[in-house]
């Protein structure tokens, strides 16, 4: 180009490409940029936009069926005179039986594989094991309960076998979540502790597990939560959607809010499908407060980071 | 006198040894328990294979391996029974693809933006967000797919019926998502900052930072975040089993009822059908195929992860 001006310190680089078929190409690969920026701006959104919608359409559909006697009444066969109270007791039981058994086995597991073990072959193939055991499909895990719970160690239908099912669940996860919050802690805490001559388990419980126990509970949290929603494994193992009355022992027949849930939502009445949304708001709002918990200790966390 | 002196020195030190003794019982035992914690989990695994395994071997005795694999007709409950799996799989295969077109894309787009755009203020906020979405129990997706997706669907679309394999995808995939995003989000946020910074010295826009160097940077880690989400919406039960519909179909159409394994699993187990039965050993054939696609390709994406993995220095 014969117009071309030549580039003195006080003409700009971006002056200088202004005239030089650079421009064009600059153009281009700008507006590109800002092609992508707002396509995947939009996909963020997206996903928002789908979780509000379905919180508001169950809120919208459920919300006029929520009532203190849609809480405190037995499933009926008349939609209007239907509730969760059975189902919600169920739920309760069951996580609490769930929380303790996984809880002990889960964290031990943890200890052992992260501070008593040596690296060896065996210990390897344990964490492999976990790592694929957190794949299966939940559904898996049904079998698993019906087969040994149920019928192997005659627990029957019961609340008993539906928490020691989920509790297998939820193992792995808790497992590997509760290996991650040990590793944090970092090694001077323990050879403190060791130099001063307390035992390995004298160091572990009054020192690790402190210090590592708001990671730890992080995922424990997460894990028992996704039980708490969780209803394929329980189907298997026997959850039946018409119960009367209360349990009184562990032993005793259940259901849980999922399980009523699924039934409700998949009946073809209309007034059924509300008070599955209804049960869907009391469901949801049980997970999400938990979850909620998880995630506000875990944000604490990460803005502390105190080592 | 010399005698006296060792006397109570090896006294003493008895004592101690005693305490200390009671101490390493003490810690032996509980070292044990933890031991047999950790041992559970290969418990677990061993038990799951060999249930299957036993169960489905009684199945396979009355059924031919070869008529369960490439049989295209899966009737189980109605005379003449026929369990050809195919069918199944293929309803499978149909929303499980679904599942991933939707999360796929959506998932990784969600991830840069996460990775490389947002502020830190906008992160804190989304993360949890999207996490949110990933704690939303199957059960209620199910009942979205039956009450909203599916209505919409037909309003555009009347030829869907009302168990359709399409809703069923839809939900699925935005129910994996989170999962895609949050691996990706960590893939991407891995690279180095050098790496970034040689980009934009070579005059790189932000998007061709993002797209022609993160991206083929942490492609290992992304295509093993692909493979898990879908290996998850294959062993998605709830959800599925609502929106599907339950009529195993050997078709390509989302429109229509399809039966997924896990769909088939939940009808069966909904019905009392007694411990013995030809249905009941069904259940437990169809749950070996499932565990054998989840974890193959469970152990594909560990291996890609093993393998391609790139390690920043």
């Amino acid at each position: 180009m014969n117009t071309e001006k030549p580039i003195t310190p006080e003409t700009s680089v971006r002056e200088a490409i202004l005239d030089t078929p650079f421009k064009d190409n600059l153009d281009r690969r700008n507006f590109n940029a800002k092609i992508f920026n707002l396509v995947i701006l939009l996909a963020t959104c997206l996903a928002m936009l789908i979780l509000g919608l379905l919180l508001w359409r169950i809120g919208e559909q459920g919300l006029p069926w929520l009532n203190w006697n849609f809480i405190t009444s037995f499933p009926s066969r008349m939609a209007a005179r239907a509730g969760i109270f059975s189902a919600l007791i169920g739920s309760a039981c069951i996580i609490i039986l769930t929380g303790i058994i996984a809880v002990v086995l889960g964290v031990s597991a943890a200890i052992y594989l992260e501070e008593m073990s040596a690296k060896n072959r065996i210990n390897q193939l344990i964490e492999l094991n976990i790592a694929n055991l957190a794949g299966i499909p939940s559904l898996v895990y049904g079998m698993l309960g019906l087969a040994v719970f149920v019928r192997f160690l005659n627990f029957g239908r019961s609340i008993m076998a539906a928490a020691c099912t989920l509790a297998i669940m939820i193992l792995p996860v808790i497992i590997i979540s509760s290996r991650e919050a040990l590793r944090t802690v970092p090694p001077s805490i323990r050879l403190a502790a060791l130099a001063l001559g307390a035992t390995k388990w004298q160091t572990t419980w009054h020192h690790v597990l402190p210090a590592a126990m708001p990671g730890m509970l992080t995922g424990i949290i997460l894990a028992i939560s996704r039980a708490l929603g969780e209803a394929a494994p329980l189907i298997l193992v026997g959850g039946v959607t018409y119960i009367a009355f209360l349990p009184n022992s562990v032993y005793d027949s259940f259901t849980t809010l999922p399980i009523q849930i699924f039934n409700w939502a998949g009946r073809p009445q209309e007034e059924f499908q509300a008070i599955a949304a209804a049960g869907i708001i009391v469901l949801l709002g049980l997970v999400l407060f938990t979850n909620g918990i998880a995630i506000l200790i875990r944000a604490r966390l990460e803005d502390k980071n105190r080592w | 006198m010399p005698n006296d002196t060792a006397k109570v020195a090896t006294a003493g030190s008895s004592l101690q040894d005693q305490a200390l003794l009671k101490i390493r019982w003490s810690e032996i035992a509980v070292v044990r328990f933890l031991q047999v914690c950790a041992w559970i989990s290969v418990l677990t695994t061993v038990s799951i294979v060999g249930i299957l395994i036993v169960e489905s071997s009684a199945f396979f005795a009355v059924i031919s391996l070869g008529s369960f694999i490439t049989g295209t007709d899966w009737s189980p409950l109605i005379e003449p029974r026929s369990f050809g799996v195919v069918p199944l799989i293929m309803g499978t295969v149909v929303v499980s693809v679904g599942a991933c077109i939707i999360a796929v894309p959506i998932g990784l787009a969600s991830a840069i933006y996460l990775a490389e755009y947002a502020s830190l203020r906008v992160r804190r906020f989304l993360k949890p967000t999207i996490e949110l979405l990933a704690g939303i129990p199957s059960v209620v997706f199910g009942y979205f797919a039956v009450t909203s997706v599916t209505p919409f669907l037909q309003w555009f679309l009347p030829s869907t019926e009302v168990f359709n394999a399409a809703s069923a995808a839809i939900v699925l995939g935005f129910m994996v998502l989170p999962m895609v995003a949050s691996l990706c989000d960590d893939a991407i946020r891995a690279a180095p900052r050098s790496v970034r910074e040689g980009g934009f010295a070579l005059a790189a826009t932000k998007a061709e930072v993002s797209v022609d160097i993160l991206l083929p940077a942490s492609m290992s880690a992304i295509m093993a975040s692909f493979i898990l989400a879908f290996a998850r919406a294959i062993g998605e039960t709830m959800a599925v089993a609502l929106a599907a519909g339950s009529t195993p179909n050997m078709t390509l159409n989302p429109l229509v009822s399809m039966q997924t394994m896990t769909g088939y699993i939940v009808q069966v187990a909904m019905g009392d059908i007694p411990h013995g039965t030809i249905e009941y050993q069904s259940i437990f054939a169809v749950a070996a195929t499932l565990f054998g696609i989840t974890l193959s390709l469970n152990l594909l994406s560990q291996m890609i992860v093993r393998r391609f993995a790139r390690h920043w220095e």
